[in-house]
Parts: structure tokens; sequence; C-alpha cells
């Protein structure tokens, strides 16, 4: 058992008690109560658990806690950084109604969010490499990158 | 004899009590008639009077004006006619959403169906998740594209109610006649200028009124709508987007513990011996106990809960689990076998199930006989938000927070397992973080009720992908053996089908989504047709997936047709056209019945659409197919690109539907899409296969979901008419798998014939 200090979303955390092996998507869900990360496969292979380690995507089913001890994670709550303003990915999500079932967008917008940051105006050849880890099951591919396309426009890359 | 063949209803039941079937039937007859505008009148008022609609209705819709009106005594009262509407003096609108929303958009749509006969902005609507009460609401479920047609017409009359009502609080106020007043987005106006009233300010005086009775006031037209057929974005969007709690996996509550329960790898397996002392010395282990089960299908399967602290804690602990199970009464099923088993079956005739014409005559005068073994695997739905449900034993009741498609009949279910009463059963509905048909069944809410029964916490049950994937509800799979014959003009003279239908241990019926009829074949014009089915008895487990039958059998029929417009050297769409004969209209006439007028329109909307008989690069083919399913006429054209090495790429999907209208051109335009890209996902690489009674496949690594990259531009034509309109969840899904590998042996010259195109050398890239 060990005690486990991360940033999430600029706020200093503190994990009393968890095994070390824990990965981090249930520290997110079970300890901290933030269940806006989801669960999918556990396996990395779905990506519905992205989030970003000191600013880039990983997969966080497949991140032992112990691995962010110390660091900076981001997930779907703190990706509006101001609190006030929705990031624009999230706005372009909403104005294309790109969510059906919607559980697995919060990995989505994640993943995107991470393309965004390398490379604010992707091709779609480019968002359909970065985006490949990511399963919808709904479908909504043609809909996650028009949305990719739009906040590109609109600063997504932040 | 062919109108007996199509006036077989092709609308599976869904996993219901069998009361809630028998109302929602009753409810269907009427709205679906209705909505046909074939019936005069006078008859349909006779016919729901005789079927029992208009009960239906005043239940759902309050009909007991005066307690209505006594309820609410103070000045200031908001205005709820019935269970949908609620308008404050503050002027907050609430519409209820009834339906449980699995990704299908029925949160948004069914409360604008109630917007739009309200008449009030769309912005100004707040919209909740209804509390589950059949009372109050009717059936309340989410299956077979049937949200739509049940409730058009009992929604419409909820929001007329409330609109006309408000229109008679106005003209009392003003001393004028209602006919003098019209509603117009939040307000009632009069014919003079000052006339001019909010719904805010008519709240109180509308909640004393009178409550008409619901099948009497007028509807809108649909020329007057303003709502409907707009793009409009789902209500949870902005809690999506930021990862607030809504699905069934979010569920937290004070003191909440997490289990885990395992079960026999071989379906229906007992547990003999098991390691609880080991596992419940693990760190953060609660409790560990063996459940023994009911062996009722679909409840709950005999097994082993760990209840933990954390997830993870639950998830150690399983991994140390070590069972040894009872499996003399488990299934020892193979696929190979069944293989085996269908192959030999269909190779010889079987049991003429039914027959139109005389197929013995056909083949005798056949100037030309073809003939194709069609194959398809059992699949499974992977919701992406594996199965899980909360549930708590406080107070004598069993209260629930599940993710489910059919809320209602987890009271029935849990009462036979726990001896509860139905009435102490409480279920929270929480949003299905994908649905197609898997939570119909609702196994993970018996499981969590039969460990919260012993626990005393709240209890998290968390599956995770490799038990989802192990003990899914499936889709059954199949094979045929077709022979079709032509005559010397090339016209298609006989169709037969050697089949398997898969059955019910206990029972003998099909299998859920494993009957096969003629009627599937949806070509009248064959004047000769044989189905012969072989019975396999069967315990893997099978359920509802995505348009149940429907999503099997067109692809083996519209390859077939196809295959034998390809002998008869003819081109596919006129060939197919054919098969549909004359527009007509059979069996009694009503949505569920197949309209060749509807086909024959969208198949040459997609046609045309899709560029049929326009030239096409060398190694592009295009293919097109049909299918009538879930009451919705769809018609499909797939454009491929096939290189030397049979990697495909799906270029574009057309689409061309007739649903009668479009209620959310957005929540419609994502579920074809969706709808195309799952086709595509399933003929690429999915196959679940099992041995003595096992599930092999585990993950996405070995049981692969269609991603980025490989997803088509898909186009949409919406056909407009005056039928009623029918949900989206599920009729776009069949015709799109025949659709490309009609076009896969356009571009190449081969045949698929079993599925997934990866048996048969070919990639989705």
């Amino acid at each position: 058992m060990a005690t486990i200090q991360i940033n999430v979303n600029g706020t200093n955390r503190q994990i009393d008690d968890i095994d070390p092996s824990t990965p981090l998507l249930w520290a997110l869900r079970d300890h901290l109560g933030m269940i806006g990360t989801k669960f999918g496969c556990g396996k990395g292979l779905c990506g519905a658990c992205t989030v970003h380690y000191n600013g880039t995507a990983v997969r966080s089913c497949s991140t032992p806690v112990s691995a962010a001890d110390g660091q900076s994670i981001t997930t779907i709550e703190g990706l509006a950084q101001d609190g006030e303003h929705l990031h624009p990915l999230q706005e372009a999500w909403m104005e294309h109604d790109v969510p059906q079932c919607g559980y697995c967008q919060a990995g989505q917008m994640m993943n995107a969010a991470s393309l965004l940051n390398t490379n604010p105006k992707p091709s779609n050849q480019d968002i359909d490499n970065a985006m490949a880890g990511n399963i919808c099951r709904c479908g909504t591919y043609t809909r996650i990158r028009k949305a990719i396309h739009t906040a590109a426009r609109n600063g997504g890359a932040k | 004899m062919k109108n007996d063949i199509y006036s077989y209803d092709l609308i599976p039941d869904v996993d219901m009590p069998a009361e809630f079937v028998e109302r929602m039937n009753r409810m269907s007859s009427e709205t679906v008639d209705e909505g046909t505008l074939e019936l005069p009148r006078r008859q349909f008022l006779k016919l729901s009077g005789i079927a029992g609609g208009g009960l239906v209705l005043a239940f759902m819709l309050g009909g007991r004006p005066k307690a209505q009106a006594a309820h609410h005594k103070s000045s200031e009262q908001a205005f709820s006619p019935n269970a949908f509407v609620q308008i404050k003096p503050d002027g907050t609108i609430v519409i209820a959403a009834k339906n449980p929303e699995v990704g299908q958009g029925v949160k948004t749509f069914l409360p604008m169906i109630v917007a739009e006969e309200l008449e009030v902005p769309w912005e100004s609507v707040t919209v909740i998740q209804s509390e589950i009460d059949k009372e109050r609401f009717g059936a309340q479920s989410a299956g077979g594209s049937q949200s739509t047609p049940r409730n058009w017409t009992p929604l419409r009359q909820a929001g007329a109610v409330a609109r006309t009502m408000l229109i008679a609080a106005a003209a009392q106020e003003w001393g004028v006649s209602p006919s003098e007043c019209k509603a117009d987005q939040g307000y009632v106006v009069g014919k003079s200028k000052k006339q001019k009233l909010s719904y805010a300010k008519l709240a109180s005086k509308a909640a004393v009124l009178e409550i008409p009775d619901a099948t009497k006031v007028k509807l809108k037209e649909r020329s007057e709508y303003k709502l409907l057929g707009k793009f409009i974005p789902g209500v949870d969007n902005h809690k999506l987007v930021t990862g607030q709690p809504l699905f069934g996996i979010d569920q937290q509550l004070p003191g909440l513990l997490y289990a885990v329960y395992v079960k026999c790898p071989s379906f229906y397996g007992k547990v003999k011996r098991v390691n609880l002392g080991d596992i419940k010395n693990l760190p953060g282990v609660v409790d560990a106990f063996i459940v023994e089960g009911n062996s009722i299908d679909g409840q709950l399967s005999p097994g082993v809960a760990i209840v933990a602290k954390t997830t993870y804690q639950a998830f150690l602990a399983e991994k140390a689990l070590q069972v040894s199970w009872d499996k003399s009464v488990a299934s020892n099923e193979s696929w190979g076998d069944f293989k085996e088993l269908a192959l030999d079956l269909t190779s010889k005739p079987g049991p003429v199930s039914e027959e139109s014409g005389s197929m013995d005559k056909a083949i005798k005068s056949a100037d030309k006989e073809v003939e194709g073994f069609y194959t398809y695997p059992f699949l499974s739905h992977s919701n992406l938000e594996p199965q899980n449900c909360t549930a708590w034993f406080h107070g004598g009741k069993m209260e629930f927070w599940a993710p489910t498609q059919t809320p209602q009949a987890i009271a029935g279910a849990v009462s036979k397992i726990l001896g509860i009463e139905e009435s102490k059963v409480i279920i929270n509905q929480l949003r299905g973080g994908g649905g197609f048909g898997r939570r119909l069944i609702n196994d993970f809410a018996c499981e969590a009720a039969a460990i919260a029964h012993k626990v005393d916490a709240p209890v998290k049950l968390m599956w995770n992908r490799e038990s989802d994937m192990a003990h899914d509800f499936y889709r059954v799979g199949g094979f045929h053996n077709l022979k079709g014959t032509l005559n010397s003009k090339g016209k298609l003279t006989g169709l037969q089908d050697r089949t398997i239908v898969f059955t019910n241990k206990a029972d003998g019926k099909p299998v859920r989504g494993g009957n096969v009829r003629a009627a599937n074949i949806q070509c009248p014009e064959i004047p000769n047709v044989r189905l012969e089915t072989h019975k396999i008895p069967l315990t893997v487990p099978c359920g509802w997936w995505r348009a149940p039958t429907s999503c099997s059998v067109a692809w083996v029929f519209q390859s077939f047709i196809h295959e034998m417009a390809t002998a008869a050297e003819r081109d596919h769409l006129e060939f197919l056209l054919e098969q549909y004969g004359e527009p007509q209209w059979f069996g009694k006439k009503t949505a569920r019945d197949f309209n060749t007028e509807r086909a024959i329109n969208v198949t040459k909307a997609a046609a045309k659409k899709g560029n049929w008989g326009k030239k096409i690069k060398k190694g592009q083919g295009r293919g097109l197919s049909f299918y009538f399913s879930h009451l919705g006429y769809f018609a499909e054209v797939a454009e491929v690109t096939v290189d030397s090495s049979n990697n495909v790429k799906v270029d574009r999907v057309v689409v061309a539907c007739d649903v009668g209208i479009l209620l959310n051109k957005s929540g419609g335009e994502n579920q074809v899409q969706g709808s195309v890209v799952d086709a595509i996902s399933t003929l690429a690489n999915q196959e679940i296969t099992f041995e003595e009674g096992a599930v092999k496949e585990q993950n996405f690594d070995d049981y692969p979901l269609l991603r980025m990259p490989s997803h088509p531009k898909i186009e949409i034509e919406w056909l407009t008419t005056d039928h009623s309109p029918t949900g989206l969840g599920e009729p776009a899904f069949p015709p799109a798998v025949a659709a490309v590998t009609n076009a896969i042996f356009a571009a190449t010259g081969k045949r698929i014939r079993t599925m997934p195109i990866s048996k048969e050398g070919f990639r989705i890239v």
C-alpha cells in the first residue's frame, strides 16, 4: 500500500492507502470519485480511459497509479482549463452532436486534444491515424472527424 | 398464398413480461394503423376501441380531471395535465423522457414530439429522465426500434392536451371562444393585439380545468411542424462532454462497495469447489460467497460473488479465484460441431415449414439452377460500457441504478429470485453506454440483486470486458443452403432455402432472433418459394442483436438475389425491382406489413444517388441491397475499392430510406451512420466461437471493432411519406451488409458466402 500525490486538473490530490499497481483509471474513479474517465477494455485496446499524462494522451487503464505519483494528469473534467469556457473540442462535439451513447467520447476528446497540441491543423489522414486507437461502438467516426476539424479552426490547440 | 407469407409479422417481441408485450401490441395497433392513413377514421376509432387503445391512453395521459385539479390547490399552481408535461408559473417547462437512453437518442426525440404539439420553443424546455412507473408512463423500454411508433400518437396527444387546455384558459380569461385563440411558441394569442398571454401566466388557470379526452384533441398537421425534422443535438451533450455522471457505471453512493460475479466459462456450469477462505483474506475483500442461481434463461446463472472496497481489489481477487466447476449440466457445445452438423443437415431435404407455389415444378422446368451455401457466425453486442448495475437492499426494499433497456422487467425477475414483492423493487434508470439489444436482458441486475441482498451496503456489480464477451446473449449464427431457378427468359421462378433454426432446449421455440420465415426473403414476385427448416436445440444463450433476424438473413437473401441476377446476366437493380412486382401492400396494410411501393421508391432513390449503372474505375465495385425491417424501408449502394491483396476499402455508402418522416435530423443521421459503420465492423472480422460451451474470444484484440480509418463516407436521402414515423436504431443495418459484399463481387467477381469476410480472404482497411 502506498500514498500517491497527483496533480489532477491543476489541483494536488493525495491518495492514501492504495495498492500502487492500481490502474490510474480506478484510482480516479473509485478513490477520487472522478467518473468522467471510462472503463472499456482494461487492456489499452479501446481508448475509453484516455487521459493526459503531463500533457500527452495515455490509457489510464494500463497506467499504474504509481507511475502518476508526482505527475500532472488531466481528465475530461479538466479539459476546459479556465472553468468558464468549454474547450473548443467540447464546443465542437456539441455543435456537431457527436455522441450517440457517448460512453467513448471522453476518451475520444482527450485523445483529440493531445493530437491538436502536437498538430494544430490535422488533415483527415492525420486524424484517422491519431484516432485509430479509440473505438466508438456506435460508429460516430464521421462526426468525430468533423468536430476535430471545427475545433482546430477554433483554436483547439491550447 | 403470397399474401399468407407476407402477412407474417416480422417484428420480434423483446424480452418483457407478457403483460407489457400485450399492452404495447394494443397500443401499436392504434398508433401504427392510424399513421398508415389507409383505414377510414371511423373504422380506426372503432378498431382502437375494441383493442382497448383508448383505455391505455387514458391511463397514460392522466384521465382523471377532477382529481388532477384537486391535487394542486395553491394559487400558484404548476400545470401538469399528464405525466409528460409540467409548466410552472415561473415559466419552467419540463418534459419527461420516459424511455431508456442507450445511444439511440430517445431522451431527445420523444420529448421533441411533446414539445412540438405543446407548441413551445425547444430552448425553453427542460428534459428530465422520468421515473419508472407503468401506471403513468405506460411501457418503458428501448427495443425493436419501437419507441417511435409506439409513442408517436400518445406523446403528440400529451402535448396537444396541454396546449388545448392552455388555449381554453386564455379564452376564458378573455371571454372569447377557444377557436379565436391559437398557441404560438409558449404563448396563447387572441384576435386582438392585446390578447397575448404566456404559458407561465396561464399555468395556474389551466391547472384547474377539466382535462379533455386525449383522443379527441386536435393534433397539428405535419405542415405546421416547427421542431420535428430539425437538427437537434442530444439533451445530455453538455454532461457528456464535461464528464458528468450519467451512465450506470458512474453511480456513486455513500459506503458503496464493488463486486464481481464469476460464472462458469461453459454456460450454466455450477460451482463445485472454490477457495473462498483465501479470497476473503485478500486486501479490500469484504465478502465472497457462492450464488446458486435459478437456472432461468436471462436471469441468474450460478457463480461466485466477490465484494470489495474498490473495483480493482475485486478484479485482483477474481484473478486469485480458483473454482472447480461442475460442468455436468453446462453447455458442451462447439461452433465447429454445429457447422459440420448444419452442413450435413442442409444438404438433405428437411421438413417444409412454408411453401408458396411448387418448388419441385420450378426445378423441373428450370433453364438454370444456382446453389449457394451461406453461413454467418454468432456475434457479441460489445457495448463499450461493460455490463454493470448498482443495487442496495435497504428497509426491505431493493433499489437499483441500472443501465437497462427494459427497466420494467427487473422487478418481476428479482421478485422470482429473492422473493421480494414487486412493489418493493425501485428502479432508477441510468444511461447505457450502448444497447444494441444486450441490455434488454437483465441478468446483470439479477446478479447485483443477489449480491446486494447478502451485503449490508450498496453494491456496484462491475463486469470486466472478458466477462462481458464470455457471458453475452449472442446474435445467433446461421446456415442457409439456397437454390434458385431461372427460366429461359432470365426470370427468377423459384427460391428454396434449406436452413437451420436453433431452438431453446426448454420450450423448443426458436432462440431469440433466430426464427427464419419465407417473408424474410422480401421478394413477393417469386412464384415458387420453399422454406425447409431443420431444428437444432441450443444451450448457448442468444439474445436480440440490433435488427434481430434481419441483421443476418438480409445479407443472405440480398446476396443471393444478386447471385441470381448475375446468373441471369441481368442488371441487379432491374432484377431486384422485378421481384417486388407491382406496388402493393400485403396483409392488413399496417406499418408492419410489407409495402412494395415503399420498397420500389427507396430502391430507385438509392440507385440514383448511388450512380447506379454509371462507369466505375477498375478495381472498384458498386453493390446494391434493400431491406424492410422494424417498419423502416432502406436501400443502400456501397462503393468499394479492392486491391490485388484483397484489401477492401469501403469508399462510400449511399442510403435511401422511408421512415415516414424524420423526427430529429441529427439523431436520425447519427443512427444511420452508426448502423452502416456497425455493419462494416461486423462483416469485417467479427466472430464469436465457442468450444465445450465456452466462448473463445475475450477482448477487442480477438473480437475487433471498426476503427476510424476504415469508416466510409455515408450519404443519406430521406424520403418523406405520409406514413407514421418509425425508429432508426435498427433498419439501416440489415441492407448495409449485402451492399458491401455485393460491391466486393462487382469489383472482384468473388462471391462472399461466409461471414465475416476475413474467412473468404478479404480484409477491410
